[in-house]
């Protein structure tokens, strides 16, 4: 009995030098070598821009101008700052209502055909279009033209070429919120008598309300961020924006990520500093807006 | 005799509210009618701007790529119309229309490696190679590095709560901008190229080691790319890991397969529609990726093979040039934009098609 219950024991137990389980402990390994080699960057990365970025931080660079080139004083990037928050508040602007729009569109008016199709097929082909190619559209068709009162290079054509990247976002987030919303809901509304659009804005979309702006925040942080749009577009400026020509939006305009790839390649110390300066207000901006997005979907999954 | 009568009477609305009056079909007023279908026409407005911009980036790029002079020259009114010497015939060689890059380098020009504004010769295969090569060198990185991470951040290697706060880590990379990973990568320069001297002093007959590294070069382009690309491929391939049923893993443990047999042979077969899916996402993304690529690769038009000699890709020279090229150099780099876009274009419909093709449904 026990010489056939020892060999039946052996088989069963775990024996860590066969080679399968060799080789799943290697790739265990391997694995676990790759997360820690993923994960690095990122915390290099924000120490990196918290400790260089976070020393140069004082109040005057919420308040002053950078300085000229060759110069030490003043130390400031107030006009990216406002820069950065026109540009981005002009392009969401623009971009909330259309892509909203359109996502209504896809996911409740719309039936199956080839309009719809695509559609589709163009929010995905926009999704993939490079950032910088977007800028050069936008030159192309704004800032090369003077099409915008005469205006060439403006922080309202770099609000363009940003709503066109925020675009696809918005439009895939609504859709997507407005398809996880029970169809009882839909059918309740129409059922005591709202018309359509009653049904869509006071039912639907506030209980979609939710994926939706954690979407919006999500692409608004990404386009403050872009860069690549925006050089040929809002340009730069080393100034506060003109009040005079269209409440500033009408003129080059400094950005933070202009600014930071502006000044990041110049052989000036201050310039450097005010690049990581950038960096910092700009990397806390967004993973604020990244928690604030989190928040935003717990908040409403309770 | 009473019953019939009674029955065809509360049928018509009955004068003392009897159940069918509160029963009686509203007549929908005209402005109801008129806001519901302005709202529809509205929506439908909104969602052509999406199909609008996407042929318009197109034509734009395209007309610039092909004709020399703004977008509003090409009505024949303008007062500078890239049609007004066509009457006149006044070149026998361009009928008089300022022609852009493309019909004047052809094909030729992506297979032409030299780039001098001085001469006017203009071809894109630098760039081209840089594009390529970064992209490539960056996936080849970058995919085992993603999706062994997102293996490991669905397996139950670590507990539940480590395992959410690293993945949203590796979600906030995705949210670091561009800039700020090159201005990173142009700070570390020196650690870089530590590693890399080593690597061309031992390797230097092989041809990608072959030039000295001496700065900013296609290698640490890639390297930042790879940092770009980790959370995309991480985060779609997650998903589509964790949504593989729990039976087809019950299933393998039961017959004996180890955990890592089950991995390789039951789950990731099960997901590859989505990883592929996110790698391709990831291929576009790393085509078309400019302001970290251009503060790192060197911004070199000259051709070399070599990982460490510095190289451009397109979205590169873009940034760098554009911004001082006028005339036919403007036409020029449109020509190189439209064809990243054809590539990105190309890419992102594969991927479409692939997902398709390989997505296996569970019901």
């Amino acid at each position: 009995m026990a010489a056939t219950a020892q060999p039946l024991q052996s088989a069963l137990a775990y024996r860590p030098g066969i080679v399968r389980n060799l080789w799943n402990t290697a790739m265990t390994t391997l694995v676990g070598l790759f997360t820690i080699v993923a994960v690095l960057p990122l915390i290099l990365v924000i120490l990196h821009v918290l400790l260089k970025g976070g020393g140069v931080i004082t109040p005057a660079i919420f308040t002053e101008l950078p300085p000229a080139p060759g110069l030490a004083e003043p130390m400031g990037m107030g006009n990216a700052i406002l820069g950065t928050v026109m540009v981005t508040f002009f392009a969401a602007l623009v971009a909330i209502p259309v892509g909203v729009g359109g996502g209504i569109y896809l996911a409740e008016i719309s039936r199956k055909g080839w309009f719809v199709d695509s559609i589709r097929f163009g929010v995905n082909v926009l999704a993939g279009v490079p950032s910088i190619i977007c800028g050069l559209f936008i030159y192309a068709l704004v800032v090369n033209t003077r099409v915008l009162w005469g205006q060439s290079f403006s922080a309202l054509a770099g609000s363009l070429a940003l709503a066109v990247l925020m675009l696809p976002t918005i439009v895939k987030t609504t859709d997507e919120g407005l398809k996880l919303v029970p169809q009882e809901l839909r059918m309740g509304s129409m059922g005591i008598g709202a018309s359509r659009f009653v049904t869509i804005m006071r039912v639907v979309l506030p209980a979609a309300s939710s994926p939706i702006a954690t979407g919006i925040v999500l692409g608004i942080a990404r386009a403050a961020g872009e860069t690549a749009p925006l050089i040929f577009t809002a340009l730069f400026s080393p100034f506060w924006p003109d009040w005079s020509r269209g409440l500033g939006m009408l003129a080059p305009t400094s950005t933070m990520s202009v600014q930071i790839y502006n000044f990041g390649i110049m052989p000036f110390e201050p310039q450097v500093q005010l690049a990581w300066a950038a960096s910092f207000v700009l990397v806390v901006m967004i993973l604020g807006a990244n928690l604030l997005a989190r928040w935003i979907a717990r908040f409403s999954s309770r | 005799m009473d019953e019939p009568v009674q029955a065809s009477g509360a049928a018509t609305p009955a004068p003392r509210g009897g159940p069918s009056s509160s029963f009686k079909l509203r007549k929908r007023p005209l402005t109801e009618k008129l806001v519901d279908r302005s709202f529809v026409r509205l929506t439908v407005i909104l969602a052509s701007v999406v199909s609008v911009t996407v042929f318009g980036i197109f034509f734009t790029v395209g007309f610039q790529a092909f004709f020399q002079g703004d977008v509003s020259s090409l009505l024949p009114w303008n007062d500078d119309s890239i049609w007004e010497g066509i009457s006149s015939w006044d070149d026998q060689e361009t009928f008089g229309v300022r022609w852009g890059a493309m019909p004047r380098f052809g094909l030729g020009f992506l297979a032409t490696s030299s780039w001098n504004p001085v001469t006017e010769t203009y071809g894109a295969l630098t760039p081209i190679y840089g594009t390529l090569m970064t992209s490539a060198l960056a996936l080849l990185m970058a995919v085992p590095l993603g999706v062994g991470t997102a293996v490991m951040l669905t397996e139950d290697f670590l507990p539940k709560r480590l395992r959410d706060t690293l993945g949203f880590m590796v979600e906030l990379l995705a949210a670091i901008p561009s800039v700020v990973l090159g201005l990173w990568g142009m700070s570390m320069l020196n650690t870089f190229l530590a590693v890399m001297v080593p690597l061309h002093n031992h390797l230097g007959w092989v041809p990608f080691f072959a030039s000295e590294p001496g700065g900013p070069n296609l290698a640490i382009a890639s390297l930042i790319l790879v940092v770009m690309l980790l959370p995309i491929i991480t985060a779609v391939s997650r998903d589509s890991l964790n949504q593989v049923p729990l039976e087809l893993r019950q299933g393998a443990y039961a017959v004996g397969a180890t955990r890592w047999g089950t991995i390789f042979q039951v789950l990731i077969p099960a997901a590859i529609s989505g990883i592929v899916g996110g790698t391709m996402l990831a291929l576009g993304r790393a085509l078309g990726e400019t302001m970290a690529v251009t503060m790192i690769i060197g911004n070199s038009t000259q051709l070399s093979a070599s990982w460490f000699a510095p190289s451009s890709t397109i979205a590169s020279l873009l940034a760098n040039q554009f911004g001082e090229a006028d005339d036919i150099q403007v036409s020029a780099l449109y020509y190189a934009a439209f064809l990243l876009m054809i590539l990105t274009f190309a890419v992102n419909v594969l991927a479409q098609s692939i997902v398709k093709k390989l997505a296996l449904k569970y019901d």
